[in-house]
């Protein structure tokens, strides 16, 4: 039993650390010099140096780049959450023969490779002004993210007892209040954890922002790619941009991980 | 207070017909139960009374006023579900006044109405405690309460006790009924318990399939029921049919005796069986007598002290006039 215990544990300090081993790296990577960076055999020893940090910041406004994914992943997610949590009520609450259906299709959606439709939007987004904007970013996070909010939240909703909702529904006249009163109330962690959730995975999406952006609304993403470019490529400073993009959504992650936990686990465990 | 009038009123979900057409009238301050078995539409028909299911067909009318299609809320009837349905992310004190704070009463009026309820109710101590540190007894108390303060026009009771535990059952059984006494206000109230309806109802109607089979006073649907379906769901344990031969000689397809109306001689009688197994209860004990030319064993009610053994033969003859009679059709022949 104890000798099970020890074992355990020591299996989850050895998954952790593979976890975090590239992110380790990164971190090294970024303290190093150029040279050191891309050496072989890699160099576990040396004398960290803040330049590449510097010179990051010198060439290319950090700042601005931080601030568009801060706007683009909150905006985005308010948006996605504000269309999900009615679709969500009424998938579970009021479904109807093909709810099953229309839920497997909102998800479907997700399968498709974004690389399929990059020229028609592409093209859309030029038409329409939106190439570079931030309006035009939130607008494709919040559809691209709306299935997975959909359907954290949907299954939420789906263990709160219809019975609470009905007498609800007794007691209180219209639809505004029930959901004031009662379905918020009871569903605000999950409401919360589901944003977390979205705004992490806004946070690190690459591939839209970086053929529909380039500077004006470019998010972090576009900020560490710029760094792998035809001039070459520069591991450190590569690292230095990549540890600057994911301080923000680290910290946040750590601050809120207990909800984010809980988000993820809703309904495994009950 | 109020009447509550149900004119051809159906509900189907999709094709599926689950009550095909019902008329009842609920007068003012009765205690009416629908009972029946699972899937007889008792529920069904109460929650198109609460307005939580849409009409298909026909009418519901309050103290004559049609409303059909009016919001649940604005019906104004209290509705206490089995599973309890407390909010519970709201204290008992919260649980109970919500309604009332719906209904945009002043705070202080709420606090008041909301000690009241408490008060009879024996929650008074309860009131900061949120639903989970209650148990089954006391959820289902705020949930009586939170019924209470709203004083409403007629309360529905979806299966209330079904969740508690037999002695708690009882106890919440009369705590209901004391209720009614004091309040006088319309109750419907279902179950599929039928001693839960025989104990607690003014009036029992008696569903199967969607279809009301009888409505009476307890012992109305005791002494005289209409078919074979009523016949058997009332009474406990269930009335003996007997067919062929036996019931022939009644010009009869079936006949009925209730347990308690056959008497057991061990010397003559109508028929002869043997002593299958015996339930002794203290007071009586109920005895399943194999008699000749009968599949099932009937039940027979005898004295609690009866010094009889398994496979002992005994004679057993009916009360003549508490023979029901019914013909082909299950109906009863009177």
């Amino acid at each position: 039993m104890k000798s099970n215990r020890v074992l355990l544990s020591i299996l989850g300090w050895v998954i952790g650390f593979i976890i975090f081993f590239p992110i380790l790296w990164m971190v090294m990577a970024s303290l190093k010099t150029e040279i050191e960076a891309v050496a072989t055999p890699p160099s576990f020893f040396f004398t960290p140096t803040l330049e590449n940090y510097f010179v990051v910041q010198s060439r290319s406004d950090y700042l601005n780049y931080a601030w568009n994914s801060i706007v683009i992943s909150v905006f985005a997610t308010l948006l996605a959450i504000l269309i999900a949590v009615p679709a969500s009520y009424s998938f579970a609450f009021r479904p109807t023969k093909r709810t099953q259906f229309k839920l497997v299709w909102i998800l479907s959606t997700k399968m498709m490779p974004p690389v399929g439709v990059l020229i028609p939007m592409y093209l859309f987004y030029k038409n329409m002004g939106l190439l570079d904007t931030h309006l035009g970013l939130i607008l494709i996070y919040t559809l691209i993210n709306l299935p997975i909010v959909i359907w954290v939240l949907y299954t939420y909703f789906k263990d709160i007892p219809q019975e609470i909702l009905e007498a609800a529904q007794m007691e209180c006249d219209g639809l505004l209040n029930i959901f004031l009163y009662i379905l918020l109330p009871l569903s605000k962690s999950a409401i919360f954890s589901t944003s977390l959730l979205s705004i992490v995975l806004i946070w690190n999406e690459s591939f839209w922002s970086l053929n529909l952006t380039a500077f004006e609304a470019a998010p972090l993403t576009t900020f560490i790619s710029s760094y792998s470019s035809p001039e070459g490529l520069f591991w450190a400073k590569l690292s230095a941009a990549s540890t600057l993009a994911i301080l923000p959504i680290m910290f946040l992650g750590w601050v809120t991980q207990k909800q984010m936990v809980k988000g993820l686990t809703l309904g495994a465990v009950k | 207070m109020g009447s509550i009038n149900l004119v051809g009123v159906s509900k189907s979900f999709g094709d599926v017909l689950v009550i095909p057409s019902v008329d009842l009238e609920v007068n003012e301050g009765e205690f009416v139960v629908f009972v029946g078995p699972s899937g007889s539409g008792k529920s069904t028909l109460l929650r198109l009374i609460a307005g939580l299911e849409e009409v298909s067909k026909g009418r519901i009318e309050f103290n004559g006023q049609d409303m059909t299609n009016l919001a649940p809320a604005k019906r104004g009837l209290a509705m206490v579900f089995q599973s309890y349905a407390l909010y519970p992310h709201m204290s008992v004190r919260e649980n109970i006044g919500f309604p009332l704070k719906m209904a945009g009463m002043p705070k202080s009026e709420i606090a008041a109405k909301v000690q009241e309820a408490a008060k009879i109710l024996n929650l008074s101590e309860y009131l900061e405690r949120k639903p989970r540190q209650l148990s089954g007894g006391q959820r289902q108390r705020v949930a009586i309460g939170r019924a209470i303060v709203r004083q409403p026009k007629a309360f529905l009771f979806d299966e209330p006790l079904s969740n508690l535990d037999a002695a708690l059952r009882i106890n919440m059984r009369l705590e209901i009924m004391e209720l009614h006494q004091q309040l006088k206000t319309t109750m419907i109230y279902v179950t599929h318990d039928q001693v839960e309806a025989m104990t607690m109802a003014d009036k029992i109607v008696v569903l199967d399939h969607g279809n009301i089979e009888q409505v009476g006073s307890p012992l109305e649907l005791y002494r005289a029921p209409d078919n074979l379906f009523v016949a058997g769901f009332i009474g406990a344990p269930k009335m003996n049919f007997l067919t062929g031969g036996e019931a022939s000689r009644y010009n009869a397809t079936t006949i009925g005796v209730r347990p308690e109306h056959v008497q057991i001689s061990t010397s003559s009688g109508l028929w002869t069986g043997k002593v299958g197994v015996s339930e002794h209860l203290g007071s009586d004990t109920f005895l399943h007598v194999n008699v000749e030319g009968q599949q099932s064993p009937l039940t027979v009610r005898a004295d609690g002290e009866v010094q009889l053994n398994y496979g002992d033969t005994v004679y057993l003859s009916p009360e003549e006039d508490k023979v029901h009679k019914f013909d082909n059709d299950g109906k009863a022949i009177r």
